[in-house]
């Protein structure tokens, strides 16, 4: 895992998220989860190449269902972008980098 | 300006990377366009029992990683993006990702099939909500809930017996009194106390606000409406090839299969194109033909590549 990406659990998940200066994108994903490893790389490329404007968590929703309930995740990948613990994008699905960055304009613009 | 390439091959499922892998091995220096869909359908599926060299199984996923590990350890270059556009009609045959343009003297074409929707307004709205695609990325968020999957196929009752291991109660849902899926799964199926079966019946709305709440059916037969409660829908109603890239370019079948005018060879209507897996083949669909063909195609392509320099240098000569 690329250095740029950190990983949040249900213990740190507040304190993390809802702590961050910048735009955090949560990234609810699993190991089993085909089109979770297929988006993984090019959210690390995206977290390296837009260091100060968005940061990218990692949480597994296996390991911590309680964020992921608490969020209504029923689908993964879920990418959710939070500002100050509170959500304000919800994207479900796996993209590819072009339409991520798309859909990501507004935070990293 | 456009890059010139050998060989250009668009699509990264088993077809596509064999396909790589024999033209890299050919000096050939392919680009794969891998597409959003990188992987192809085996990224959605959990244990491939019937891959030959795995007796114990393998991953779809981690499969997939070797077969592109495989193709790159020999020059295959890889682009992580959809091919938005190609042009066929020059001798030099053009594809753009984004802003970058390819030009290549010979096209492989390996896009595959994606998973066909219902089409419903609410079966979307839903999407991610209780309505799934991948059982294997899913399944885990309906522990202890009746969920339902709609289909009637190898794939459908596949995703029913994977949903077992969560669900309490999964009813297949097909629209005929019988499934089409091979002897072996549905013997799996009816042996299954989990799974239960509401024949000739389709979906007509997915009923909910922010989750599924019940599935209102229509009986195929009668007309007789009904509703089901459930709070997950898996949609596993078949594929469709992913053609709308060449259509008015290659030829294709009533269903948006590209035609293959020539038996026995992966030759397209368009010379120098040629086609592999399952954008092809609407009879096997497998990993192992689509690998299969996926060779075929590279070796076509690169005596194709051949002759036609043979031929450019000869009428040089003269």
């Amino acid at each position: 895992m690329g250095d740029d990406l950190i990983t949040v659990t249900d213990a740190t998940f507040d304190e993390s998220v809802g702590g961050a200066d910048t735009p955090v994108l949560v990234d609810f994903w699993a190991e089993w989860c085909g089109p979770c490893k297929m988006i993984a790389p090019v959210l690390e490329e995206i977290a390296s190449d837009h260091k100060g404007q968005i940061a990218i968590a990692k949480l597994n929703v296996d390991e911590n269902p309680e964020t992921a309930r608490r969020f209504d995740v029923m689908s993964i990948p879920t990418l959710m972008v939070f500002k100050g613990g509170e959500p304000v994008k919800r994207l479900v699905g796996a993209k590819g980098k072009g339409q991520l960055l798309q859909d990501l304009a507004e935070f990293i613009g | 300006m456009p890059e010139e390439r050998e060989l250009v091959i668009v699509g990264s499922g088993p077809a596509g990377l064999t396909a790589a892998l024999y033209a890299a091995r050919a000096n050939l220096e392919p680009v794969v366009i891998e597409g959003l869909e990188a992987g192809g359908q085996l990224m959605l599926t959990s244990d491939v029992e019937n891959y030959p060299g795995f007796p114990d199984g393998i991953l779809g996923p981690e499969l997939m990683t070797k077969f592109r590990e495989q193709a790159g350890r020999f020059g295959a270059e890889f682009v992580t993006a959809d091919a938005d556009r190609v042009d066929l009609s020059s001798s030099l045959f053009g594809a753009w990702v984004g802003e970058t343009e390819y030009r290549s003297h010979a096209l492989i074409v390996a896009t595959g099939a994606s998973a066909r929707m219902l089409g419903l307004e609410s079966e979307s709205a839903l999407l991610g909500h209780g309505v799934s695609t991948c059982a294997t990325c899913d399944g885990f968020f309906f522990r202890e809930k009746p969920i339902a999957v709609v289909g009637g196929g190898d794939s459908a009752v596949e995703e029913a017996i994977f949903l077992t291991k969560f669900a309490t109660k999964v009813t297949i849902v097909h629209r005929r009194d019988e499934l089409r899926a091979s002897k072996i799964m549905q013997e799996r199926a009816f042996a299954n106390s989990k799974i239960e079966f509401r024949w000739n019946s389709v979906v007509e709305e997915v009923v909910g606000n922010g989750r599924v709440d019940s599935l209102k059916l229509r009986d195929t037969v009668t007309d007789a409406p009904s509703e089901m409660a459930v709070q997950g829908l898996f949609v596993a109603i078949g594929h469709d090839p992913n053609t709308k890239l060449f259509e008015g370019q290659l030829e294709m079948d009533e269903n948006g299969y590209l035609s293959l005018p020539h038996a026995g060879s992966t030759r397209t209507s368009i010379e120098g194109v040629f086609a592999g897996g399952d954008v092809a083949d609407a009879v096997f669909r497998q990993a192992i033909t689509a690998a299969g063909t996926g060779c075929m195609a590279a070796m076509e392509a690169e005596r194709w590549l051949e002759a036609k320099k043979h031929a450019e240098a000869t009428a040089a000569a003269t």
